[in-house]
């Protein structure tokens, strides 16, 4: 035991000199900004806080390590049915949570913004999860859909319901043109090259000023209407508003409710349609083609044709939810859709345990909804975002819920 | 005429940095077959840590211009590499048998803490340096355009080809170099014929890292004006160039960052200076599609 306790204390000490040195330039001396250029300061105390910060957690770590050495597993996965019931469950307990009492305006609107992330996830889901295709620009598709709902309703004055479909359709076709090329490349490159894609079409919104407004954005964008019931304040001439056919007082909770139970059909039309879609051959050639591309093609699957269909039909749900987003904000500009957004939503994939629908959910109340209460720790949110996806990452490398469960298993198989 | 030779200098000079910056990228890939997402902002790192020493060489111990950037370049490399060393301790190490999505979220995680630790240590603003040294060799003047070739630039130059050097004759001739050739060949190979793989891949981290430390340097030195953000976009460029060349190859990290550089120059000369980032990452796609195993990388051979 001695000789154990020497090695932690050793080890902690070197953890403590290297956290040092590594925070010396960083920590230690401040770059001040001045009227003639830059002026250092020191704060060389904060030096010795980082080094014993780091050396008490490897002593802490180290320890924890030795008693907990020799001990089993952690807890085996929850049964199928148990998760069936949760999931049943929060969809109920989404469906009334604008009724209940402590429910006010601002926790719904921020309850839209974790749904749109779960559907984001959802749709990340199908490309990443199931067809094993690791995308980093969903955001691209995600922006395709929120630019063309807001250029068509601005152009052509459509409505809401008109443009969701033909934003979705706008997008899955972004993802046929864009996925074409890149389909045909190994597993991490495919990674690059669509992260690469993203940029592009964030610089060219950017750029394109005549079309897309360039970094100012397009603003005023057409609120939508239940079945042509509008949800303004003074209905616009010829309609009625919501609240008058109703026989309601006119309140501006009204759209932001009806903005809430439209993200969650959506959000749960996505969920839907994953579901059903794995048991169809299409689903199956994806998950095929995650788990052995090489059986696969000589089986007869064409890789292309089918992944190719997974990219499109993720950039559909982006392109929907794209356009929600469009609507919900009526504001869009270029910022929204930076590569941070997509590192996000990938995260919110991986962290939910790839392929799970309920550990996306988790994943995005933890990442998306938590950093929203926090609101007033601006500074250090990213912070513990970033810290929070490598913590999750080391200690459930596979994520939080994940029940890669495969669809048929031969019975002598283990 | 004038005008492209002077573009062909600048973009040189910048293709100098990405090359560096890819040879990380190139050598973690080879060995470990991920991507170290972090890597971007351990350049940003480099240059963060060289701001601060230059700074402190030259205002708090009053020490002259050239010994500065001596005594800067050495922090640079030691410091930054000692930032890669533990960020591949702490959060890729312990993902070594993980799924393989799982250390590129890490990774993806620890660049966002780093440029957010970075942005709150010391300030999000964009740090401004005044030129270190002015001035340099005027190589042609035809009247109405001088093509001139500064100091700074000689100097990046000069330090790019003595760290190709070292850096080549430490792969190809030393222990350490055969050592990290034969785990980029066969890691369980390796470690069964005793070679310490979890070592290796250390020493691969601080080298990569090391190198773009100096890339920081470059960088800091040469536009005079860096912020937390700058690693993302040279992050991809350079890895960008890394594909270019041919993802694992040495040479060709080199040689896809003076193309990328070269692209870059031209492609802000010639055409918009707006869509240069579109250029860049077209040729990304491009090449991949084309010529997926870029331009010096052998094709891998698939087995079952």
């Amino acid at each position: 035991m001695g000789g154990k306790a020497r090695a932690l204390a050793v080890d902690a000490a070197l953890g403590g000199l290297v956290a040092a040195a590594m925070a010396l330039p960083m920590l230690g001396v401040r770059l001040e900004d001045g009227a003639t250029g830059l002026s250092l300061g020191g704060r060389f105390d904060w030096v010795l806080w980082a080094a014993g910060i780091v050396a008490g957690g490897r002593l802490l770590i180290g320890a924890l390590r030795l008693t907990l050495a020799g001990r089993g597993p952690s807890l085996p996965a929850p049964p199928r049915a148990l998760i069936t019931y949760v999931g049943w469950a929060m969809v109920a307990f989404a469906l009334i949570l604008p009724f209940l009492p402590f429910a006010g305006r601002n926790m719904v609107d921020k309850a839209t913004l974790v749904l749109i992330y779960v559907m984001l996830g959802w749709g990340l889901n199908i490309v990443v999860g199931l067809a094993g295709l690791l995308d980093l620009g969903f955001v691209a598709f995600y922006a395709v859909g929120a630019y063309s709902y807001a250029l068509l309703s601005q152009t052509f004055g459509l409505s809401f319901w008109l443009c969701l479909p033909l934003a979705g359709m706008l997008a899955a076709g972004f993802g046929l043109v864009l996925g074409f090329p890149v389909l045909r490349l190994r597993g991490d490159y495919i990674a690059i090259v669509t992260m690469g894609l993203g940029e592009i079409i964030r610089v060219v919104l950017q750029n394109w000023q005549d079309v897309t407004g360039g970094p100012n954005g397009i603003s005023g964008i057409e609120r939508p209407s239940f079945f042509g019931l509008s949800f303004k304040m003074v209905p616009p001439e010829g309609s009625r508003g919501f609240a008058e056919f109703f026989g309601l007082d006119y309140s501006a909770d009204h759209r932001v409710i009806f903005l809430y139970f439209l993200i969650l059909a959506l959000a749960l039309l996505t969920n839907l349609f994953t579901l059903r879609i794995r048991r169809l051959p299409v689903g199956r050639a994806w998950e095929a083609l995650r788990e052995d591309e090489i059986a696969c093609r000589s089986l007869g699957i064409n890789p292309t044709t089918v992944k190719l269909s997974a990219f499109a039909t993720g950039a559909m749900f982006a392109g929907f939810a794209g356009s929600f987003f469009a609507t919900r904000q009526g504001f869009i500009s270029p910022e929204s859709f930076t590569f941070h957004e997509s590192a996000v939503i990938l995260a919110i994939v991986v962290l939910g345990g790839m392929g799970s629908q309920i550990g996306i959910v988790l994943a995005a109340l933890l990442l998306v909804g938590l950093p929203e209460w926090f609101r007033e720790l601006q500074q250090f949110r990213m912070l513990a975002f970033g810290g929070a996806m490598v913590l999750i990452m080391l200690w459930k490398p596979s994520g939080l819920l994940s029940t890669r469960e495969p669809a048929i298993r031969l019975k002598d198989a283990p | 005429m004038e005008y492209f030779l002077q573009q062909l200098i600048n973009g040189l000079t910048l293709g100098a940095i990405y090359g560096l910056v890819a040879l990380g990228y190139t050598m973690v890939y080879g060995v470990l077959g991920m991507i170290n997402f972090a890597h971007g902002t351990i350049y940003m790192v480099g240059a963060f840590i060289s701001l601060i020493t230059f700074l402190a060489a030259t205002t708090v111990l009053g020490t002259s211009v050239p010994l500065a950037l001596v005594l800067t370049l050495f922090a640079a490399m030691g410091l930054t590499a000692l930032w890669g060393w533990s960020v591949e301790r702490v959060a890729y190490r312990p993902l070594r048998a993980a799924p393989r999505l799982a250390p590129l979220i890490s990774a993806i995680g620890v660049s966002i803490v780093l440029q957010n630790f970075v942005a709150q240590a010391q300030g999000a603003r964009a740090k401004p340096l005044p030129p270190v040294f002015r001035g340099g060799v005027t190589l042609m003047d035809s009247g109405d355009f001088v093509v001139s070739l500064s100091w700074m630039q000689m100097v990046i130059m000069a330090l790019t080809l003595g760290l190709m050097a070292a850096f080549t004759w430490v792969i190809t001739r030393t222990a350490l170099g055969r050592a990290q050739r034969a785990c980029e060949q066969d890691m369980k190979m390796a470690s069964l014929l005793g070679i310490d793989v979890d070592r290796v891949i250390s020493t691969t981290f601080v080298i990569g890292a090391g190198l773009a430390g100096v890339a920081g340097m470059m960088v800091t030195l040469y536009y005079g004006v860096i912020d937390f953000y700058i690693g993302f976009l040279a992050g991809i460029k350079a890895f960008t160039a890394a594909v270019l060349g041919g993802i694992g190859s040495l040479p060709g990290a080199m040689l896809g960052g003076l193309l990328i550089g070269l692209i870059e120059a031209f492609w802000s000369a010639y055409f918009s200076i707006e869509y240069k980032d579109v250029a860049t990452f077209s040729i990304l796609v491009a090449v991949l599609v084309f010529r997926p195993t870029g331009l010096l990388g052998q094709p891998d051979v698939e087995k079952i």
